[in-house]
C-alpha cells in the first residue's frame, strides 16, 4: 500500500479534518516534550470515537503500519516519538467526560481529557483525581495512564495506577476490550495493570474508569527555606521514618528557585540553599498540630525560615511556582535533561551529594526540583544541545545519577515512563531473563510490534524476537543469556 | 594583494530563515523548552487539538524556518502565523517566559515583506492586488490620520441613521455580497466623536492626580460614550483629565497584523503629541481599551531598534496606565458608589489578562459597586474569537470561539457582560445577536459611571 493509499483510506475513516498528512505539519509531531530523538510521522489521524480508533488500528494491522498514541505531547521521555514512522494517533478530540459517579466514587471519561479539567470539574462537586502531575494543565488522561505518572501528591495517595479501575483497550488486532468493571476488585489477571505505565505498547486506550476522591476538609502548606539542599532532604528523610504521611513533600534547590522565584512572586530570601513545601491534609481537628511537629522537624534539621501560605490564593501560588519549575529552566539554559529516579527515601540526603559532586566534575549546573516524599528526583542538568561537548558532558552527568540511584537500591523512572529516554538504561536494572519476561509479556498483546515500537526495550533488543528465543531457551544449555551473547552487538531495529 | 574589488552584489532576497530587520531573535525563540504546559491556554489548540495549532507547535515551525529547515514560503507556516490570534495567553503561562508576542509579530511582518517582494514565479505568493489595496488604504491612510477616520466614522453613522443599513439588510444585499457577517461586526456609532483638542476637565473635590486620556481610533468613535463615562469615572476619583491634540491610532492593528513600521509611524506620533501635552507633568496616561493599552505600553520594545526613540518611548511607557489598574492602584473613590442591582458576568480581554497581566483589578472594581453581583463564567481568558482583523482572516474559528465564549457567558444566567475592549464588545453583541439574545454588553468603566451618577441607563433598565 503506498503512502496515498494509506492517507485516502484513514481519510474515509477520521474525514479529512481529522487527518494531517502534509509534510511540514507532521514535523511538530516529530516529538513530544522531549526533544533529545526526532522522527517523523508518516501521518497523523485525530479520532473522536472508539470506533473510529478501532478502525484505524485494523488498517494498521492489516497494512503492517504501527500506530503510536499521543495525548498532549507533554511526556518527558519521547514515548509519543514515531521512531519508526507510522500513524500517530492523536486523543486530543476525545476528550468527553462521559459519566460523574460520586457516589461511587469515580468516573468515566474519554482519554484524551485534560488532567487538570477533570480535577476542575470535579472540584465544584467536591471530588477530586489525586494524580496531579506537574505538568496537569496540559496533559490527559490518556498520557497520565500510559505514563504511571505521578506528582506532588502521590506519596500520600499512590500514583495514576491506583487510580484506575479500568480501561477500554483497543487492542493490536482492533478488537475491544473492558479490563474492569469500574470497581475495585478484579478478578483473574490484572489486565488493567498491563495498560498502567506500558507507553502504548500494549493497546490504544480509547476510555477509562478512574477513582475519584472527595477534597479533603482542609489543607495546610508551609515552605521551610534552608541554607543547602542536604538538611531539606535529611528533613524528608526524618518525616517519613517518623510515620508522618503528610499529602505532599517537595524540594527546590537554589538553581530551580532561582527560574520561579521571582516569576511566581514566591518570595524566598535570594540566596536561599533549598525550599521544602510541606503540605497536610485531612480533618481540620488536630491538622495544626500535626503541621507543628513536621514543622519542628525541619527546624531541629536547621530550617531558617517556616513561611506558611495563608491563603488559598497564596497556596495556589506555591503550587504554581513548584509545578511549573521544570518548564522554567529555558530561563536557565537552552536545554535541559531531566532525570526521573527514584532511590530509598533515607537515600536521598547521600544522592543529593553525589549529585553536587556530578555536577562540579561535569562542570555543568544540575538544578533538583522533586517529589522528595516520594524518593523520586528530579535532578536536570542543564546544558546547550548545539555544543557537542557538553552534550557529552550531560549524558556523562545523566549515566552516572542513573547508575549511582540503582545502586542505592532504586529505579530509573519515578513517573516519567521509559520511553526512548531511558530506554539504554534498562538493561542496568533489568538482565536478560527480566527483559525476556517483559517481551513475552509485551507479544501476547502486540505480536507484530507495531503499537509504538522500539521504545521501553534498549535499541538493540527487538523485543518479539527476545521473547521467541526466550521460548528456545528453555532447550538450549545456558538458557536465555547464552542465546543473546551470541547475539552480541547486533541492532534488531 | 591591491587588487580592487568590485562591491559585492546585493544577496538576493532569499527564502531560506529569516532575514532583513524584524527577525524573530532565534535566543527569543529558543527560550521555548517544548514543554507544552502553554497547550491548554491556547484559544486555536482548545479548539482543534492540532499540534501546529498551539504556540509551542508554532514556535517549533517558526524555529524549523529560522534555522533554514523549513521555508518562509511553507503554507503550513504561513497558514499557522495568519491562525494565531496573537491573543498570548500562552505567555501568560508560560514558566520559561517566552516572549511569543515579540516573535509571532516578527514573523508576521517578515511573511509580508516577502509578499510585498514576491515576483509571482517564486515560491511565495505574491499579495493579492486587493488585499494590497485594502492594506494599503486601511493601515497606510485610514488609521494613520485621525480626520480621515473620523470622516469615515461618519459615513458609516450616516449608513446607520438613515435607513439605509435598514434598507440593505433587508434587501438582502449584503447576503448576495457576502458580507452580512461582517456587516454584523458594524459597531453602533455614538453621537458625538471624542476628538482630543486639548480639553481639560478638572477634578472633582481634591485634586489628586493629573491624568492623559488616549481616545484612539474606534473607541473615540464608536465608544465615545465610553470615554465620556472614563472621564467622569476619573474626575469622581480626583483626577483632572487632559485630551493632549494630535494623538491617534496607537497601531495595535499594524503591529499585531505585522506592518510594524506602521506601528513605529503611529508610537513615534502619539509619543510627540503626549511629549508636547505636558508629559512630564502627568502623573499618568490613562487607556480603556485593552489592546490598545497593551500596544502602548510595547512601545519601548517597538522602537527598541532606535536609538533616537527608544528613551523617549520608555518614558511614555512608564506613564501608560490601565484605566483598571490605575483606579485600584490610587484606590477607588467608594463613597459615592450607588447601588446597581445586577448580576453581571465579565468577559477577560486578551490583552488586559494576558499581555497585561490585570485580571483581579476589573473585578476588584466590579465588586466595589454595591449592589452588583460579579458571576464567573468558565473560561472567562479564553479568547472569543475576535482578535484585531481575525474575523475577516479566520471566520470559522473566529466564530466557534465566540459562540463558545456566549455560551460560557449566558451560562452564568447574567444579565449584563462587562468587558475592556471595542474587539470583545463588538464581537459578543454580534454573538448575541446571531443567538437573538438581548444581553447589554458593557465596560466596566460605564458600570462605575452609572453607578456614580446613580441612574441606570435604559439598557439596564
Amino acid at each position: 500500500m503506498t503512502h496515498l493509499e494509506l492517507v485516502s483510506e484513514l481519510r474515509h475513516i477520521v474525514g479529512e479534518r481529522g487527518l494531517v498528512s502534509d509534510p511540514d505539519a507532521l514535523m511538530t509531531y516529530n516529538a513530544d516534550g522531549c526533544v533529545m530523538d526526532t522522527h517523523d510521522p508518516d501521518v497523523v489521524v485525530l479520532p473522536t470515537t472508539t470506533e473510529q480508533v478501532v478502525a484505524v488500528v485494523k488498517l494498521a494491522a492489516r497494512e503492517h503500519v504501527p500506530v503510536i498514541a499521543r495525548g498532549a505531547g507533554t511526556g518527558l521521555s519521547g514515548g509519543a516519538t514515531p521512531m519508526r514512522g507510522g500513524i500517530v494517533l492523536v486523543t486530543s478530540r476525545m476528550d468527553k467526560i462521559l459519566e460523574i459517579d460520586t457516589r461511587n466514587n469515580r468516573c468515566r471519561v474519554q482519554p484524551g481529557v485534560i488532567n487538570f479539567e477533570l480535577t476542575a470539574f470535579l472540584k465544584s462537586r467536591g471530588y477530586h483525581f489525586a494524580a496531579d502531575p506537574s505538568s496537569q494543565k496540559a496533559c490527559t488522561i490518556g498520557g497520565n495512564i500510559a505514563n504511571n505518572s505521578g506528582g506532588p501528591h502521590c506519596i500520600k495517595y499512590g500514583v495514576t495506577g491506583s487510580h484506575v479501575l479500568g480501561v477500554q483497550m483497543v487492542l493490536a488486532d482492533g478488537s475491544i476490550f473492558w479490563s474492569g468493571e469500574g470497581i475495585v476488585e478484579q478478578p483473574g489477571y490484572d489486565l488493567t495493570g498491563v495498560t498502567v505505565g506500558a507507553e502504548g505498547t500494549t493497546c490504544v486506550i480509547t476510555e477509562c474508569w478512574l477513582k475519584i476522591l472527595p477534597v479533603p476538609e482542609a489543607t495546610r502548606v508551609v515552605m521551610a527555606v534552608f541554607n543547602d539542599i542536604r538538611p531539606a532532604a535529611e528533613t524528608v528523610s526524618a518525616v517519613i521514618a517518623g510515620g508522618f504521611l503528610p499529602a505532599a513533600l517537595e524540594v527546590m534547590d537554589t538553581l530551580a528557585l532561582k527560574a520561579v522565584n521571582d516569576a511566581y512572586q514566591m518570595g524566598i530570601p535570594p540566596g536561599a540553599g533549598a525550599a521544602l513545601i510541606i503540605e497536610v491534609d485531612g480533618v481540620d481537628d488536630g491538622l495544626d498540630d500535626l503541621l507543628a511537629e513536621i514543622v519542628q522537624i525541619a527546624k531541629d534539621k536547621g530550617a531558617i525560615e517556616v513561611r506558611p501560605a495563608k491563603t488559598p490564593q497564596e497556596q495556589v501560588n506555591v503550587w504554581a511556582a513548584r509545578k511549573n519549575a521544570f518548564g522554567a529552566m529555558g530561563r536557565l539554559a537552552p536545554t535541559y535533561h531531566l532525570v526521573d529516579t527514584v532511590v530509598p527515601r533515607t537515600k536521598l540526603p547521600a544522592i543529593m551529594d553525589d549529585v553536587k559532586r556530578i555536577s562540579k566534575e561535569v562542570n555543568l549546573p544540575i538544578a533538583n526540583v522533586f517529589h522528595a516524599g516520594d524518593g523520586n528526583l528530579h535532578p536536570i542538568v542543564l546544558f546547550d544541545s548545539t555544543d557537542p561537548d557538553q552534550n557529552a558532558r550531560a549524558h556523562k552527568a545523566v549515566e552516572e545519577i542513573m547508575r549511582l540511584s540503582i545502586g542505592y537500591g532504586g529505579v530509573i523512572s519515578g513517573e516519567h515512563g521509559v520511553g526512548i529516554e531511558k530506554q539504554e538504561f534498562m538493561s542496568y536494572m533489568f538482565n536478560d531473563d527480566d527483559l525476556g519476561a517483559m517481551a513475552a509479556l509485551h507479544e501476547a498483546f502486540d505480536p507484530e510490534d507495531l503499537l509504538n515500537p522500539g521504545k521501553i526495550f534498549p535499541r538493540k533488543v527487538n523485543p518479539n524476537e527476545l521473547a521467541a528465543t526466550r521460548r528456545q531457551a528453555s532447550t538450549v544449555p545456558g538458557g536465555l543469556a547464552a542465546i543473546v551473547a551470541k547475539h552480541g552487538e547486533k541492532v534488531w531495529i | 594583494m591591491s587588487t580592487a574589488l568590485a562591491p559585492a552584489p546585493a544577496p538576493p532576497r532569499t527564502l531560506v530563515g529569516f532575514s532583513g530587520k524584524d527577525s524573530p531573535e532565534p535566543a527569543l525563540i529558543n527560550t521555548c523548552v517544548h514543554c507544552g504546559l502553554c497547550l491548554s491556554s491556547c484559544p486555536t489548540y482548545r479548539e482543534t487539538g492540532l499540534e501546529m495549532s498551539s504556540p509551542r507547535g508554532r514556535i517549533y515551525l517558526m524555529k524549523a524556518v529560522s534555522e533554514g529547515r523549513m521555508s518562509l514560503a511553507s503554507e503550513v507556516f504561513q497558514g499557522q502565523m495568519s491562525e494565531c490570534l496573537n491573543c498570548r495567553a500562552c505567555e501568560a503561562v508560560c514558566p520559561s517566559g517566552v516572549q511569543y508576542g515579540a516573535i509571532v509579530e516578527a514573523s508576521r511582518a517578515q511573511i509580508q515583506t516577502a509578499r510585498e517582494h514576491a515576483s509571482g514565479t517564486g515560491p511565495i505568493r505574491p499579495q493579492g492586488a486587493s488585499v494590497g489595496l485594502i492594506r494599503a488604504f486601511v493601515f497606510g491612510r485610514l488609521f494613520k490620520s485621525m480626520a480621515m477616520f473620523r470622516g469615515f466614522s461618519w459615513l458609516m453613522k450616516m449608513y446607520q441613521v438613515t435607513g439605509v443599513q435598514w434598507l440593505a439588510r433587508n434587501l438582502g444585499i449584503l447576503k448576495l455580497m457576502g458580507t452580512s457577517e461582517m456587516e454584523l461586526m458594524l459597531p453602533r456609532f455614538s453621537s458625538t466623536f471624542t476628538v482630543p483638542k486639548g480639553q481639560v476637565y478638572p477634578a472633582e473635590g481634591t485634586k489628586r492626580q493629573r491624568v492623559a486620556l488616549m481616545p484612539g481610533c474606534i473607541m473615540s468613535t464608536a465608544f465615545a460614550h465610553v470615554h465620556e463615562a472614563t472621564i467622569r469615572v476619573l474626575q469622581k476619583n480626583g483626577c483632572e483629565v487632559v485630551l493632549p491634540p494630535n494623538q491617534g491610532c496607537c497601531g495595535a492593528l499594524h503591529t499585531h497584523g505585522g506592518d510594524l513600521d506602521g506601528g513605529r509611524e503611529l508610537a513615534r506620533t502619539n509619543i510627540v503629541a503626549l511629549e508636547q501635552g505636558g508629559l512630564d507633568e502627568l502623573d499618568a496616561i490613562i487607556i480603556n481599551a485593552a489592546g490598545c493599552g497593551s500596544t502602548l505600553k510595547e512601545y519601548g520594545h517597538l522602537l527598541h531598534e532606535d536609538p533616537a526613540w527608544h528613551d523617549r518611548a520608555g518614558k511614555f511607557v512608564a506613564k501608560v496606565k490601565d484605566v483598571h489598574e490605575f483606579l485600584a492602584q490610587i484606590g477607588l473613590n467608594t463613597a459615592d458608589l450607588k447601588p446597581l442591582p445586577v448580576k453581571v458576568t465579565y468577559q477577560e480581554p486578551c490583552h488586559l489578562a494576558h499581555a497585561q497581566r490585570i485580571t483581579a483589578q476589573p473585578r476588584q472594581l466590579l465588586n466595589a459597586i454595591p449592589g452588583l453581583k460579579l458571576v464567573e463564567m468558565a473560561e472567562s481568558s479564553l479568547c472569543c474569537g475576535s482578535a484585531g482583523v481575525y474575523n475577516i482572516t479566520q471566520p470559522e474559528l473566529a466564530s466557534s470561539l465566540g459562540a463558545r465564549k456566549i455560551e460560557n457567558a449566558l451560562a452564568t444566567g447574567a444579565e449584563v457582560i462587562a468587558t475592556a475592549n471595542p474587539g470583545c464588545a463588538l464581537q459578543l453583541a454580534v454573538e448575541l445577536k446571531k443567538k437573538g439574545r438581548d444581553v447589554p454588553v458593557r465596560y466596566i468603566v460605564e458600570l462605575l459611571d452609572e453607578s456614580y451618577r446613580g441612574v441606570r441607563s435604559k439598557s439596564l433598565a
